[in-house]
């Protein structure tokens, strides 16, 4: 899967919850489509016209607290956001976003060295971002189970290729 | 022998190993899993992960809770979806509309949570069955496809904070008041990846009732898992439920190490309310006493439990919601529905003005069955106020105790229950 993505921040504070990013209004759908059209929706009602795909949202901490909705990185990866980086997550967000191959990267710190518009780097292999002004920050490198999951390009895809292989090919 | 947690007791157990540290990433063998509508959107990542049965249904629980009955066609199909699936799989823990409940409520009412176990649900709220002394946890759809599929996920061991509460509450003050106090001392992610451990003198003291809406919250801490030792009260709780042999006493090991340790004395502590739009932004009720409201709701899987309906009663017996103002009571599930028709508590609530609906978790998540209007204000017995959680996000939603929505509904304002 791809490992590096370059786009322009999108800063938030800290606690943006999910409620914030997807509201429990708009569960009804599991439309990736439908759900991107309202990805935000609370805190900025113009956010998904805004985005532009490869988008990178660099967030405080607590990111994506609440709810268990897997719509909500699910919202934010059809609005074309490329990556989340926070200098923390809530913890379910974060299993569900690895889980829909959707990459979340704790790094904190980094939200108080952008602005919004500026073009970041995030490069997972190398576990570093790089700056507008090309200094690079050092994030700790996702575990290896985690980085299974991502390269796989999700659970659904690893599991699948868990089970072929243990499989025997039929005579 | 070194001394452990309870997460790490049951994690040990569940990863099948001796003993576990945290930090360690095992697989843990899942003995409880529990879904509600979140299924039907894990039902096609279940059918692409190529398995075709699941791995044990007799493992398995489904309700249908957050939008009950059905308000749109989309939805029916999403239970029609689910139905179908929980009959082909042999799924017999099913617990279709009429039989339904919150998940979290249902699980415990009925037995099905036991000490000591690794319990799985698709749903923050997840926490709420660790009052049982169980390892209990929330994950998402496709992980639940995945649970599903092979019985086991990831899980890393948490450190653990230990919550020590001492003292006597004033009163008509609970356990809501105490983990709203509880929440404002951490803050909304002071528990983020880790475990938390009730002890202390004012916790062995809650009935069940109490200890489901402490570890309910745990989730607004930030936690991974709450968790309450379990003794005598627990023990009590299975007889009635019909579980009695599942009791075993749980609790960390004198020794344990915890990565903080927060001692609260709430003697004499009275009610307290999570103002908008955090429930860490939590204030004593007399500093906000005065403040209007438009709606009052007593519900969700946190505060709807027969206890919380008749300390709700034994306010309003005889009252009137104030004007200008509209109370909506939903139990937790409808076996407390029909107990609270029985105890005449449906009765009070319905001579005071209020509605009293089906248990669903509707208007908790602003789903439907009373979402809030731009500029409106609730006080509600819910477990979140981010903006937009109960509808608009422009209405702001206060959280308190069953006692103080009820006190509130008759004033029409933010009111200390003691004060009725």
């Amino acid at each position: 899967m791809q490992t590096t993505f370059s786009g322009r921040v999108w800063k938030f504070g800290d606690d943006v919850s999910t409620d914030h990013i997807i509201a429990g209004r708009y569960l009804t759908s599991t439309d990736p489509k439908v759900l991107a059209e309202h990805a935000m929706e609370n805190v900025d009602p113009a956010f998904v016209k805004k985005v532009k795909p490869g988008d990178v949202i660099v967030a405080a901490t607590n990111f994506g607290c609440g709810s268990s909705r897997e719509q909500a990185p699910v919202a934010l990866k059809a609005a074309g956001i490329s990556c989340v980086v926070a200098n923390t997550f809530a913890r379910i967000f974060y299993r569900n976003s690895i889980n829909i191959g959707f990459p979340v990267v704790e790094c904190p710190g980094l939200h108080e060295k952008v602005k919004d518009g500026d073009t970041v780097t995030v490069d997972l292999a190398a576990g570093h971002i790089v700056l507008p002004s090309g200094e690079t920050m050092p994030f700790h490198p996702l575990p290896p189970n985690i980085l299974e999951i991502l390269n796989a390009g999700g659970l659904v895809p690893k599991l699948r290729a868990d089970l072929a292989a243990r499989t025997p090919a039929s005579p | 022998m070194p001394a452990h947690t309870m997460a790490e007791k049951i994690l040990a157990h569940s990863s099948r190993q001796p003993s576990v540290q945290p930090g360690q990433i095992v697989d843990g063998y899942v003995d409880l899993l529990y879904m509600h509508e979140m299924l039907a959107l894990a039902l096609k990542p279940f059918d692409e992960i190529g398995v075709k049965r699941i791995w044990d249904p007799s493992k398995c629980v489904v309700t249908i809770d957050h939008w009950v009955p059905p308000p749109t066609p989309e939805v029916a199909r999403m239970h029609q979806a689910i139905r179908e699936f929980c009959w082909a799989q042999g799924i017999s823990r099913f617990h279709d509309v009429g039989d339904h409940g919150i998940i979290h409520q249902l699980v415990v009412e009925r037995g099905y949570v036991h000490p000591g176990e690794l319990v799985i649900g698709c749903d923050s709220h997840t926490n709420m069955a660790g009052a049982m002394g169980a390892f209990a946890a929330g994950i998402g759809a496709t992980e639940t496809a995945a649970v599903m599929a092979t019985g086991k996920l990831w899980l890393k061991v948490p450190e653990t904070i230990d919550v020590r509460v001492h003292g006597k509450l004033a009163e008509r003050t609970v356990a809501k008041d105490v983990i709203l106090k509880v929440i404002q001392t951490t803050g909304d992610d002071g528990a983020a990846y880790k475990a938390v451990e009730f002890h202390g003198d004012t916790i062995q003291a809650f009935p069940m009732n109490e200890r489901f809406t402490l570890s309910n919250m745990t989730t607004e801490m930030g936690a991974k898992a709450g968790m309450i030792p379990s003794d005598a009260t627990t023990k009590r709780y299975l007889e009635a439920v019909g579980a009695k042999d599942a009791y075993r006493a749980l609790d960390a090991d004198p020794g344990a190490v915890y990565v903080k340790t927060y001692d609260l004395d709430v003697d004499g502590m009275g009610p307290q309310v999570a103002c908008p739009n955090n429930p860490a932004n939590v204030k004593p009720v007399g500093e906000v006493a005065g403040a209007k409201i438009d709606m009052a709701f007593l519900g969700s899987c946190t505060n709807a439990r027969i206890e919380d309906l008749r300390a709700a009663a034994e306010l309003m017996k005889g009252e009137k919601v104030a004007s200008r103002v509209r109370m909506i009571v939903t139990p937790a599930s409808q076996a407390i529905y029909r107990q609270a028709l029985k105890e005449g508590l449906a009765e009070i609530f319905l001579e005071a003005g209020a509605t009293f609906t089906s248990s669903t978790c509707g208007p908790c998540f602003g789903g439907h069955m009373g979402v809030l209007a731009p500029k409106e204000v609730c006080i509600s017995s819910t477990n979140r106020n981010y903006p937009g959680r109960m509808g608009s996000p422009e209405a702001q939603v206060y959280l308190g105790s069953p006692y103080t929505v009820a006190a509130s509904a008759l004033y029409g304002q933010i009111t200390d229950p003691r004060e009725v």
